[in-house]
């Protein structure tokens, strides 16, 4: 009896081990940020033939450093959005998220009654009218809120959540263990968790990815908005900016003076949200009207 | 060898016993093989086999885990009655419970592990080589206490078992220390485990002070009504002989707990009733329903009745010095507890989430099965440690070299 429980214990490790293809490259490679150079690029060879493998299509995974004197903010006007989820659906093509089964949104637009802001618990989160905006109702897309002093990094057990030096909060998805504990820490909802392996139509990967941002993920992974990482760091603005149609959304370096979000800041009435909780968040709502 | 000689004989001890014994451990291992099954299959697709969602992020595992540790922590602190009331027969009590307290860590750790989406990447959880995030996470910590309870609680017994299995008189003074550095150390886990929840800001739930004592009050009521139940076990099927009066006095010593515990839920409803705020959310959606969501309603009030009915068997001295209500009172405490301090803790946490969405969780068959199977394993495990510990107190199970002069 006591083999046989010796047999299954042995069993579980096993199974737990055993379902991965190239088992040891993958299963030991290092924490991103312990890598060298020459690591970096043996693991992006590594998954650029994956990708070619599995969606024929030669993808580019740039793990390229964040620029100095750079720290990423964002402004959303409140008065502008109209609640058409433009930004949801461009934000999940751009960064190969998993389509069906479920669709993983980075952010979420959600409905609230005119004269109510702060307190979200009547908040409305699959309001499907016929036509938006709506008479009644703000809209406030929320998604991860790069904080300066983020909870869910603080909470991670293994490190495998950071801010970059441009403030941006990433994940190494091959070093997260899948606890979850960073989705409990989270005030904003801002991460989600890949509680399957994430599918994409071969036709609609996006091929140009970033190590820490949106190449597809794995099975059992939490992943979150990088503001684009891929994007911003080559000097393009981050794809929901671009996809949002009433200009609700801002984008820029926090640290250089004569940016639009710089402006903004000096300029309009902006709040952050839940600031109570001390997370000093780079996301930065406010009223133009 | 001796070693060699004492692995057979265990073996042969674990191997034989009576009809019941086959039957228990032939039931044990079925539920844990259906358990298994289900995990495998959670392996392969994924956690989304599960009722967890990212509203509800957390479920079945991690409240059977909460509430495992409570056990294993309550499970020690009865050595310090045990010594203060000269419960009899001491050895014993201390060997039993904490073989219980490693079982019961040995569950808690196995909840851990099968609610971990990535369990291939496990060792970068160990100090050293994979990157434990010590001291910034509460669950780092919590790995480390865990662990190192772990291996007090396997020590101590080993211990007094080796040297009983070489009939020689343990020395309490090489030990004495390490039972009472495992004492702080008992409520240290599950303080731990209470911060863990406590300081995440995101879940007002949670981030209220009163979590702390109120996880200690509540796991020295589960734990000590497991051990009451146990120690009855096997006083029928072994020699041990364990007097009803110490059973008397833990129930006497859980009747204070559950009052503590009763009256620490008790300050928290309050606080958050009265004051109204947003934060009471959680709160209502745990005791009346939100927004017409109410699967936790039935839940949290069955498990108060639970304890409020156990809290009287063992105030009153007549219900509580009759065996009959003793285990009735044991096992609405092992319950009642484990709906309040498992789902009726985790669920409010996450329901509504933080902005303000309430998704209904119930754990589905993926998740009951494989935590019944974690269950099983538990009680195998533990049941196996008492069918070697038995005879080696009993005097029955010892060195070879003894063997010729007992014939």
């Amino acid at each position: 009896m006591k083999m046989l429980s010796a047999g299954f214990l042995a069993g579980f490790v096993g199974v737990g081990t055993s379902c991965n293809h190239v088992i040891d490259e993958e299963f030991l490679q290092k924490h991103f940020l312990e890598m060298t150079d020459e690591e970096k690029q043996r693991v992006v060879r590594r998954l650029e033939e994956k990708y070619l493998r599995e969606y024929g299509k030669t993808a580019h995974v740039s793990t390229g450093a964040a620029k100095p004197k750079t720290l990423w903010g964002y402004g959303l006007d409140l008065s502008r959005c109209i609640g058409c989820r433009r930004c949801v659906y461009a934000c999940v093509r751009e960064n190969n998220n998993s389509r069906y089964k479920p669709q993983l949104h980075w952010i979420r637009v959600i409905r609230l009654k005119k004269g109510n802001l702060i307190n979200l618990e009547n908040a409305e989160h699959y309001y499907n009218p016929e036509t938006v905006p709506e008479e009644d109702f703000i809209y406030m897309p929320v998604q991860c809120q790069h904080c300066e002093n983020p909870p869910c990094v603080k909470v991670c057990p293994v490190h495998a959540t950071w801010k970059e030096p441009d403030g941006l909060v990433v994940v190494d998805y091959n070093w997260c263990i899948g606890c979850r504990y960073c989705i409990a820490a989270c005030p904003y909802k801002g991460r989600v968790f890949n509680w399957t392996r994430p599918n994409i139509p071969k036709e609609e990967l996006n091929p140009a990815m970033h190590y820490l941002g949106n190449r597809p993920r794995i099975k059992n992974v939490v992943d979150k908005c990088t503001f684009c990482i891929q994007r911003v760091r080559s000097g393009r603005y981050p794809a929901c900016v671009e996809a949002c149609p009433t200009g609700t959304r801002k984008f820029g370096n926090l640290l250089d003076k004569n940016s639009e979000i710089r402006y903004l800041i000096e300029n309009k009435r902006v709040f952050r949200l839940k600031e109570d909780l001390n997370t000093e968040p780079k996301f930065y709502y406010f009223f133009s009207l | 060898m001796e070693a060699w000689r004492f692995f057979k004989k265990t073996l042969a001890l674990v191997m034989k016993g009576s009809l019941a014994y086959y039957a228990w451990c032939f039931f044990l291992l079925a539920i844990v093989f259906i358990g298994l099954k289900f995990y495998t299959a959670q392996l392969d697709y994924g956690l989304i086999v599960t009722n967890m969602r990212d509203q509800v992020s957390w479920g079945l595992y991690i409240a059977n885990f909460t509430y495992l540790v409570g056990v294993a922590a309550a499970a020690v602190l009865l050595v310090i009655p045990a010594y203060i009331y000269h419960f009899d027969p001491i050895k014993e009590i201390v060997v039993l419970g904490e073989l219980f307290a490693a079982s019961s860590i040995i569950m808690a750790l196995m909840f851990v592990f099968v609610d971990i989406g990535r369990p291939d990447k496990f060792w970068h959880l160990l100090p050293f080589v994979g990157k434990l995030a010590f001291p910034d996470s509460l669950l780092a910590w919590d790995v480390i206490v865990l662990n190192g309870y772990l291996i007090l609680n396997i020590y101590v017994p080993v211990y007094i078992l080796v040297k009983s299995y070489y009939r020689k008189e343990p020395n309490i003074k090489a030990v004495v220390p390490v039972i009472l550095l495992s004492i702080p150390w008992a409520v240290g886990i599950h303080t731990v485990t209470a911060f863990l929840y406590n300081g995440l800001a995101a879940r007002p739930f949670w981030n209220a002070s009163i979590l702390a004592p109120r996880f200690l009050a509540s796991a020295f009521c589960s734990g000590p009504a497991i051990i009451i139940i146990i120690f009855q076990v096997i006083r029928r099927i072994s020699n041990v002989k364990i007097a009803n009066e110490a059973l008397f006095k833990i129930a006497e010593l859980i009747a204070y707990a559950m009052f503590l515990n009763l009256f620490l839920m008790g300050a928290e409803i309050f606080k958050e009733f009265y004051s109204d705020t947003v934060h009471l959310a959680p709160l209502t959606y745990l005791y009346e329903g939100l927004h017409n969501h109410k699967a936790l309603v039935p839940w949290i009030w069955a498990s108060l009745s639970m304890n409020l009915a156990a809290f009287f068997i063992f105030l009153i001295p007549k219900t509580r010095r009759y065996l009959v209500t003793l285990n009735i009172g044991s096992l609405l405490i092992i319950v009642g507890v484990w709906i309040e301090k498992g789902l009726c803790f985790v669920l409010p946490g996450f329901i509504p989430d933080p902005l303000g969405e309430i998704y209904e969780y119930m754990p589905n068959m993926t998740e009951t099965a494989v935590s019944m199977g974690i269950w099983a394993l538990g009680l195998l495990i533990f049941t196996l440690f008492m069918k070697v510990a038995i005879p080696i107190e009993a005097g029955t199970f010892f060195h070879s070299k003894h063997e010729t002069r007992n014939e």
